[in-house]
Parts: structure tokens; sequence; C-alpha cells
């Protein structure tokens, strides 16, 4: 058993522990629903105006209200992002916008742009102000700035190392929020334009098409700059091209690390992600957080939970700059081919104890015969063979084929409504 | 004399360009520059060069010498370890007499704050100063010009100048930084590839560039530096064939961005705006664009980068 020595203790001090929040990515009404059953404290949504992820499924004001509705039974928080950096042509409409944010009953709202920010004032007043981490904010004083600019919580740039944070939490009394999961951008948040200038696409209002991932040659000059051929290239042929992309961030082996900082909430990045990404990433470090604020001492990371996040995962990982500088390893130039070993096969929508028979809504072809493996918010988790199948009523089937098809399973052991079954690929 | 009491009723946009030691100063404002921004890498992201507190001291005494302004670039995003020589930095910029500093990091205005100090201030947030009604909230906390974004179109800057409470500066010429990482990419990748990161791939030494595999025709300059990584623009914004048009629209400064041009290039753009300038100035409805301004320019432009009016013509979808 190790324990990590915090500067806490080993300046002989004592902190009190405070249950972070678990903060999860919602796309849409329903990933918000799965992340906050899964265990998230808080979800983050996007609206149709005024977020980053122009691309993804955002939500209608009804949808908000369903989502705040549902959050509330489950006692978890809403914040909607509006977190673009806005051009003349985005401010008009935007007081009627954040007044119905308000009137929906959103807990927060987090963004990046002034403008933004003291509109919400004056057309949200119950809304609470979190400053994106478009913002860039990596010191104290900056964060002090904006406590006195009425932001009651800062999502710090994901350059923040955890010495900073630390640092920061000692000078400043205000909410702190820092990614610790999901992708990353490698550049400082905000300040990167090669979408514009590659697609047209402005990146600061959603536009972003990952052009850092791309791949790209690196050339040296002879001359100064005055030259039309270029020489040494040091992209040879064969070799891996350079690219900015860098690896997703995955802070699992270091919950205990992250809760003596103080840091008040836990974010997981992924409005684009799919149901089963948030589900397992949140629920495994549901497990990882509760398990060390019951016994702190006693903590121990379990494997199970480093092979939950890879059973979610698609890129490699690091811990980008919480301990130190990111260096080659943190960044992607192989192209990855690492298989995924496992994939989403359908939902449990009921279970009847007495025939051990469950109700499964299909959302990836499966059959018998094939190895599954059930995961649930509260500890349901095993393998078993899919056996023989069956439509609703009651009609054997080789195959379930079609997508949200509703199929008829024996299972090993008792299911919950909400549980997710996966299936093993070869 | 009739020209200059046209020229004083018409406030002419002030030309400005960035410069890395006392005798480009000196040159730049020889050649017509009205304001010269220097700075020390320590705080200040990307100039051309480096001046310790002495030198922008004596730059100061030479450029008021001359009816010529210093701006200071305080303008990096700053981590811990900076904050602590920051407000004492201020002060001996104060104690300089500069006319300005340039700043985007709040810390900036804390450490003002705190010392009450009585600095002007320039605001600078790179690609994110987007909208007028942000630029009138840092003129709140201070701000005496905003220094706008380089993606915005004609449109955009017309409707800020119309919005804004205070000055506002856009870049007229040179190249653009497109994206800004704290981290060190060439060297990560150069380790990756098992190649060592000699000091010629410096920022002062030989420039580096990216060619994404798609636009084989783009040069894009990567410097790295104890900062990190940029990436400029592949081509260079030039907007002397419709400078009237943005000095109708009554933008207060025009910046040329000098970064990674020889000395001739940058005094003879200089040269080039402020002929244009004073010629709109000295009476603004006999305006005519000369050939011989873009001429000029051509003649020392590398011919791998294309010259253009950058964002100021395009729309862009989100």
């Amino acid at each position: 058993m190790t324990i990590t020595m915090s500067r806490e203790e080993m300046l002989g001090k004592r902190r009190k522990l405070a249950l972070p929040e678990l903060l999860a990515p919602a796309g849409n009404l329903e990933k918000l629903k799965f992340a906050i059953r899964y265990g998230a404290d808080a979800v983050y949504i996007g609206g149709q105006r005024y977020g980053l992820r122009s691309n993804a499924d955002n939500f209608s004001f009804q949808e908000m209200r369903e989502g705040v509705a549902f959050a509330r039974q489950h006692g978890a928080k809403v914040f909607v992002a509006t977190n673009i950096y806005a051009h003349n042509e985005d401010l008009s409409g935007l007081h009627d916008y954040l007044s119905e944010l308000d009137r929906i009953g959103i807990d927060a709202i987090i963004v990046a742009d002034p403008a933004i920010i003291e509109t919400a004032k004056r057309a949200a007043p119950n809304v609470e102000l979190h400053l994106s981490t478009q913002q860039s904010t990596l010191n104290w004083q900056a964060v002090r700035f904006w406590k006195n600019e009425g932001v009651s919580r800062v999502v710090l740039a994901r350059e923040a190392s955890m010495r900073e944070i630390e640092e920061i939490k000692e000078h400043v009394d205000i909410e702190i929020e820092v990614f610790i999961h999901g992708a990353m951008c490698s550049s400082y948040s905000g300040r990167c334009v090669l979408s514009n200038h590659f697609t047209d696409r402005d990146s600061n209002r959603g536009g972003c098409c990952q052009s850092c991932r791309w791949k790209y040659d690196l050339f040296v000059s002879e001359e100064e700059l005055m030259t039309e051929s270029y020489s040494a290239q040091l992209t040879d042929e064969g070799e891996d091209p350079f690219t900015m992309s860098s690896k997703d961030m995955c802070m699992i082996e270091h919950i205990p690390a992250l809760i003596r900082s103080g840091v008040d909430s836990f974010k997981i990045e992924g409005r684009m992600k799919s149901i089963h990404y948030v589900a397992t990433v949140v629920n495994a470090y549901r497990q990882a957080i509760d398990s060390y604020m019951r016994d702190p001492f006693g903590y121990e990371l379990k494997q199970e939970w480093l092979e939950e996040i890879g059973k979610a995962a698609n890129r490699p990982v690091s811990t980008g700059f919480f301990f130190d500088e990111p260096d080659h390893d943190d960044h992607i130039y192989t192209p990855e081919d690492k298989p995924q070993a496992y994939d989403f096969a359908g939902l449990v929508m009921d279970y009847d104890a007495a025939s051990g028979m469950a109700v499964i809504e299909q959302r990836n072809h499966f059959k018998p015969g094939q190895e599954v493996e059930f995961i649930g918010p509260d500890g349901t988790h095993f393998k078993q063979i899919v056996g023989d199948i069956f439509d609703t009523e009651g009609k054997p089937l080789d195959a379930a084929r079609h997508p949200l098809q509703l199929i008829r399973m024996h299972v090993d052991k008792p299911v919950k409504k909400f549980d997710m079954m996966r299936k093993k690929l070869n | 004399m009739l020209d200059n009491q046209a020229s004083d009723a018409l406030r002419k946009p002030e030309l400005s360009i960035a410069a890395g030691s006392l005798e480009e100063v000196k040159l730049y404002i020889e050649a017509g520059a009205d304001a010269v921004i220097v700075g020390d890498l320590t705080y200040a992201e990307r100039l051309p060069g480096s001046l310790p507190v002495s030198g922008i001291a004596e730059a100061v005494k030479l450029a008021h010498g001359k009816q010529a302004k210093i701006y200071v670039a305080v303008n990096k995003i700053f981590d811990h370890s900076l904050l602590t020589g920051l407000g004492d930095y201020l002060q001996s910029l104060q104690d300089c007499g500069v006319d300005a500093v340039i700043f985007g990091d709040p810390a900036v205005l804390m450490a003002v704050k705190d010392r009450g100090l009585s600095l002007k201030l320039h605001w600078t947030a790179e690609m994110t100063t987007t909208n007028y009604m942000t630029a009138n909230y840092w003129a709140g906390k201070g701000a005496s010009r905003t220094i706008l974004a380089r993606e915005l179109n004609m449109e955009e800057i017309a409707e800020f100048k119309r919005g804004a409470n205070h000055e506002i500066q856009i870049q007229v010429h040179g190249m653009t930084n497109i994206y800004h990482s704290k981290r060190k990419l060439v060297k990560h990748y150069l380790t990756h590839r098992g190649k060592e990161l000699t000091p010629e791939y410096r920022q002062d030494g030989k420039v580096l560039y990216l060619i994404e595999k798609e636009r084989p025709d783009e040069r894009y300059p990567i410097i790295e530096n104890e900062n990190g990584t940029h990436i400029m623009s592949s081509d260079d914004i030039c907007t002397i064939e419709c400078l009237d048009e943005l000095m109708a629209l009554g933008i207060d400064a025009f910046y040329i961005e000098g970064l990674l041009k020889p000395l001739e290039y940058n005094t003879t753009v200089v040269r080039v705006y402020r002929e244009a300038i004073d010629a709109y100035a000295s009476n603004p409805d006999a305006y005519e664009f000369r050939e011989e301004w873009l001429d000029a320019i051509h003649e020392l432009q590398d011919p791998g980068r294309e010259l253009t009016f950058g964002f100021l013509f395009k729309e862009q979808v989100y």
C-alpha cells in the first residue's frame, strides 16, 4: 500500500477533505440522463447559440427544461456553455438567450467573453458565472481579477500544474475547476485559428476542425527567408510526420493528489462523445472518488478502473501539465492502431428476477454466442456469453440487427434498468 | 501651411511597428513610424528582439526626441514564475516614461492597480479580441486602446470602430500568429525522431516551416522559444491598396508586423504606408493609390509568401 505524500502532510498540516464535484459532458438529453445516472454531480451542455461545438446535438430550451427537471430529481446541477468569443453580430439576442437560461433554472453558464459575462449579470442574475478555460487563466492574480468581477468559479487553463493549482487555492478563495479527462487542445485554449486559416471555419465560435491533428512536414530554410527551394526536410519519407496532436488527458491514477489539492470540480471533456464513453468514464471516476473519500489512507487504485477507462478511450492518454511539462511522450505521432476491445451493444430496459430475463435495447449488432459484459452505476459488472435471444413477442432471433430493437435474453446475474451491455470485439 | 492645417484637422492613424534593438527603433522612426513597440521576451510574446529596461529607457529618450512614442509589450499569458517580478517591472517601465504598455493577462491590471501606477494600457487578446462590447469592457478597466484580432472583416472592423468608446488598432501588414502553445512541439517531435534540437533551430537562427500535407504551396513559419511554440500565417497581410477605406473608417492606429522580415523590408514598408497615410490625410478626396507603393513591397517580398488582404473580405462560418 502506498500513500502519496501531499505538501500538507509533509508540512505536518492537516486538511479537511472536501468531496469534489464530478462534472460530465452531455451532448444531448439522453447523454445528460446517463451521465447523471452513472454518477455525475453536475453536467455541462450546449444550447443552440453561443457555445463551442456547433456540431454537437445541442439542446433546445425545451430540452434544457427537461434536463434541469431530471437533474433536480437526482440532486445534480446543469451548466450551459456560452463559451464563444463573440463577434459583433453575435451580440444581438444575447440578452434574451441568457434570460431564458435564468428562467429555465440553469445553475451556471461557462463563459469566456466579458461581453457575455456583463450581459449575464443583467439578464440572468440567478445564474452563476463560471469562467471558461478559453480565457487561459493560469495565475492567481488573474483568478483574483475574475473573482472581483463576480465570477464564482474559474476553469483553469489545462497548462496549470498541480503545484500552480495549489498556489491558486492558497491565494484566492474561489471555486476552481480543472479538466481531468478527455481530449486536449495542444494550444492555449482560444489561441488557435488554424481552422479559420485552413477552412474558413471560426475555431472560437465552434468551427474547430482539429487541424492540430493533421499531418505536417517540417522544413528548414537554407537562407533566412528568400528561397524557393526547401532543403533539410526534417520529415523524411516513411518517418512519422510532424503534428501538434496531443494525447488525451487521464487522471484516474491521481485521484488522491487531485482531491488533496482542493480542486472543487473535476471536469470530463466530451460533449461529442457517445453515451457509452460518458457513462463508462463517469462511472470509473465516481468509484475512485467515492473510494478515496470513504477511506483516504486505505485507498488503492483498482486495476478495474483503468480497464474501464481503456474500454471507453480511443486515444492514448497522458497527465498533461499536471506534474511536469509535456514532452514527446505526450503527443501522438504514430497512427494509433490500437483496436477497440469492446463496443457498446445495448441498454438494459427491464429485468425480471424470477425468470432472470432482461429486456435489452439494441445499440449495436449482437448475436447468440458472443461474449458480452454488463456494467452499471451501482456495481453491476460481469461477463457472460449471449444465449438465445427473442423479440418482445417471444419469437427467437438469430441476431439483434436493428437500432433500438427490444431484445429479450437471459442474464447470468441481476441487472438494472440503464445498465449497459458491451460486446467483446475480436 | 494649408497641408499642415488639413492634416491636423483630419486625425491621421498612428503608424507603428515592433523593434528588437535600439538601432531598429531609430531606423523605423526615421522611416516614418509614429510609434515603436519594444519589450523584454521575459514578459512579451513574439518580439523581434529583447530590450532590457535600460534599453527601453534609451528608446524612450530617442523616440520622444523625434516626437515618436514607445509602447512596451507585456502581453504574455503569465504563470506564477513571472508574477513576482511583474509589479517591479511595470514600475520601472513607468519610471522610463513609456507611452503605454500592451497587455492581455488580467494579472497586469492587478499589478498596475496594486501599485497605483498610471501607465497607459493597450489591451490585446490576440485572436480573441473580436467584438466592441468586450473592448469597451476592458476600456472600463483602464485600457485606452484595443488591438483587434486579425480574423475580422471590413464590416466587422467598421462596426467595431462605431461601437468602441476608445482607440482601436488594426494590423495593416505582415504575418499573423495563428497558433500558440505552451508546449515545445518542435523539440518534442525531434526527440521522438531521435534528433537533437540544435541551437540554430531557435528563433534568432534559421527559420522552420510547416507544410500541411494537403496544402503544399503554403509555408507556415513555426517559431519555438522558451515560451513555447508559435505558428505564423503562410501569407502576409497587405492593405496598402485599400488603406484609404480603412482610413475613412477612422481607425486610430495601424500596426505593421515586422517579425521574421529583413530590416530593409520593414523600413520600406514603413515608408510606403507613411506616404499613403500622409497623402490621404492631406487631401482625402484627391487620394489616389500609387502602384509604386505596392511595387516597392513586391520587390522585397519573399516569393514564397503571398500578399493578401487577410480576412478583410472573407466570410467565416461556424
